[in-house]
């Protein structure tokens, strides 16, 4: 495999790492029954106090820069894990409606962004730096895309494995589950679904934070406005649809909206050429794709269209390709769960 | 809980969520080293000083009710059309389609802006229509909908833009060639700078509404869907029809807003010419919890911190996004302190209002229907 295309997974994978770590995020809370709505804002709002935080540092000349780093990282992974928590207090506490809360919510912190971003418009900071993994860079093919990256790829790849793990395979992750299925159930076996609903909220939203700054700390470094993320919060929340709620599948969905944005991207500044003719046709309407494969991965799983085509396959296949394509929340998701 | 006491709590809930997102405002503005009432003076100059600011403060309430009574409809029927926005944007497109390839005399002006009002209706209905099919026919939630058309729209438009309607001289991706004068709605007058057949329009149409609302068979079937949509079935509402007749109307009305905004405020196409207005709806109608009566006046309300905002800029150099802070604020807190109402001091509430918020009942829409 030529080392150019090597070079385009990896970054790929790189641009997908924010995507890959709220995704993430998102799918921990909504396991356990809350549905973050904020996260198009709350990534924006992260991304600044983070970069803020971390370009603060730098012109105080307090910390050295990995410090600066670990700052920015740490004040964005608080304001989103604020913003969740403030979702699952007027869900759990007040009774409110989830989504109304978190739609106010993506508005307000996206305004906040730009309100208290205005000074810090377009200027360096402190950034992420990359280092390989030894060993593990001198894979072939797998070396290069993956283990030539900087920490918070890194971070991703143990996230996706950790939060795999602690889903299917320890008792505390099955409780998460059933606190998201069937509260009732949990709570007659002793499980406190109130307070753990308000941890994973918690932490769901720290690593929505944390992607915040994965951008302006990185991917897209600095901070502008509009905000170099607007929307993905949005994808984001598609793909944990998409990926139906499973640590493994979300990630693949993240590095898929990626792959399609960095194809559309690289068409829209070298142009188009099949079989070396060029072709031409407005590149702008390429900025439509990750939207409709946005829709399209969304008919696929939520139902209708699958169903009635399933249909005509065979029958021996039906089941295990349904299985494949279909993805069910978890039963209790956006819902409220009373004591009494 | 005796009369007094309950009256002062009553009064607490409704004055605090104001007091304290004012409170926070003004600790932003603090931390960023400006004087909360310059901010204040500078918003009521920018939106009072004379008629003509005050003209800009009805240019917003006008698209601003049209879309927030439209959501009501929605919400009455348990959907959240965030896609609102995307349909401001087709009926403007489509409005600017017609201004551009409708070509009639002067003296026929009144018809052709009957025509393009009536076209943008058309391009809202389309575009909600696409929201309602792929909810209701293929199980794709409409808020993910509606945010994927919103961004499709524009994509469309700045492809518009930039492409076959760039302007003739010096084509770029700021706007179209400002449409011709007969297409554009006029101007009361130069004083008082707004268009007086689109406030009737606005009028009617919360008139019509409210009516269609409250004392016919298909309001009470909105309810009923939007109440509960299994229970609506069994009782022989055609639910299908139903949720997508409330997306086509606040699509129709979305559309008008849409229209004006490039038939009046811009007199062009720009990218984004919705400008938010149709999220801002949806915080009005959230702030009101689907009431339809105060629409015009909280919208009023918005109208006025957004166009008095726009002096921030000027007048302070301080980022216009602090109106949509203020306003975000607002909407949060009072959604707070009703559930802080409710569940603390439910003597204190109206029989109807402790009954489940209708809200509440929206709360499924996320869910994915199986």
């Amino acid at each position: 495999m030529n080392e150019e295309f090597l070079n385009t997974l990896g970054s790929i994978v790189g641009t997908a790492t924010p995507l890959v770590i709220a995704s993430l995020g998102e799918t921990i809370t909504e396991r356990a029954g809350v549905v973050n709505l904020s996260l198009d804002g709350s990534l924006a709002l992260a991304a600044v106090l983070g970069f803020a935080a971390a370009w603060t540092a730098q012109e105080a000349g307090v910390l050295d820069v990995p410090m600066q780093i670990a700052l920015g990282i740490a004040v964005a992974m608080l304001v989103g894990a604020l913003i969740a928590l403030l979702v699952g207090f007027s869900s759990i506490k007040l009774r409110r409606d989830q989504v109304a809360v978190g739609f106010v919510l993506t508005l307000l912190a996206a305004e906040l962004a730009r309100f208290l971003g205005a000074d810090f418009t377009r200027i360096p900071g402190p950034q992420i730096t990359r280092f390989n993994i030894p060993l593990l860079e001198q894979a072939p093919i797998l070396g290069p895309v993956f283990f030539q990256q900087n920490l918070l790829v890194y971070v991703s790849y143990l996230l996706m494995f950790g939060i795999w793990f602690w889903l299917f395979r320890t008792s505390g992750g099955l409780t998460l589950r059933a606190i998201g299925e069937r509260p009732e159930a949990a709570y007659a076996r002793g499980a406190r679904v109130q307070r753990l609903r308000y941890w994973y909220t918690f932490l769901g939203g720290a690593l929505v934070g944390l992607a915040g700054a994965a951008y302006s700390l990185n991917v897209k470094p600095g901070w502008s406005s509009p905000p170099a993320m607007q929307g993905d919060g949005w994808i984001a929340l598609a793909i944990v649809i998409f990926g139906g709620w499973h640590p493994f599948r979300v990630v693949l969905g993240a590095y898929l909206f990626a792959a399609l944005r960095a194809v559309s991207s690289n068409i829209q500044t070298n142009g188009m050429f099949i079989f070396g003719q060029e072709i031409s046709f407005p590149f702008v309407l390429l900025n439509a794709l990750p939207w409709l494969l946005m829709i399209v991965t969304l008919l696929i799983v939520s139902g209708g269209l699958t169903e009635r085509l399933l249909q005509y396959m065979p029958r021996a296949v039906q089941h295990r390709l349904r299985a494949f394509l279909r993805s069910d929340p978890p039963k209790a998701l956006g819902t409220r769960f009373d004591m009494e | 809980m005796n009369p007094p006491r309950a009256l002062a709590i009553q009064i607490a809930f409704l004055l605090l969520p104001i007091a304290i997102s004012l409170a926070i405002g003004a600790i932003l503005v603090i931390a960023v080293g400006r004087d909360p009432l310059e901010v204040v003076d500078a918003l009521w100059k920018g939106a009072f000083k004379d008629s003509r600011k005050l003209g800009g403060v009805v240019n917003f309430w006008i698209p601003l009710t049209l879309v927030s009574i439209g959501l009501v409809v929605t919400f009455r029927a348990g959907l959240w059309n965030i896609g609102v926005e995307g349909q401001m944007m087709m009926g403007a497109l489509f409005a600017s389609w017609g201004a551009q390839y409708i070509l009639l005399d002067e003296s026929l002006s009144p018809l052709l802006n009957v025509i393009l009002i009536a076209l943008a209706a058309l391009g809202g209905m389309f575009w909600g229509a696409v929201v309602g099919a792929l909810k209701i026919r293929l199980g794709v939630n409409e808020i993910f909908g509606g945010v994927a058309l919103n961004a499709l729209v524009n994509v469309i438009s700045i492809y518009l833009i930039s492409g076959p309607w760039q302007p003739r001289i010096g084509g770029s991706a700021q706007g179209t060639e400002p449409f011709p004068t007969p297409a554009l709605l006029p101007e009361f007058s130069a004083r008082f700078p707004t268009n007086l057949f689109m406030i009737a329009l606005v009028i009617a149409a919360f008139l019509i509404v409210m009516v269609m609302l409250n004392a016919t068979r298909w309001g009470l079937n909105l309810k009923a869907v939007g109440a509960n949509m299994r229970s609506a079935l069994l009782l022989g509402v055609a639910t299908e029809r139903t949720s997508m007749s409330a997306f086509l109307v606040c699509g129709a009305l979305a559309g008008i807003a849409g229209s004006y905004r490039v038939l009046f405020t811009f007199d062009n196409l720009r990218p984004l010419a919705s400008g938010g207005i149709g999220f801002l709806g949806l915080l009005v109608v959230l702030l009101l919890s689907i009431r339809l009566l105060w629409v015009p006046l909280i919208a009023f309300a918005f109208a006025t911190i957004l166009t008095g905002s726009t002096r921030l800029q000027i007048a302070l150099k301080l980022d216009s996004s602090l109106a949509g802070v203020l306003q975000g604020l607002l909407v949060l807190f009072v959604i707070l302190f009703h559930g802080v109402q409710e569940v603390f001091f439910p003597q204190t509430l109206a029989d109807d209002e402790t009954a489940e918020d209708s809200v509440a009942a929206v709360s499924s829409a996320v869910k994915q229907k199986p």
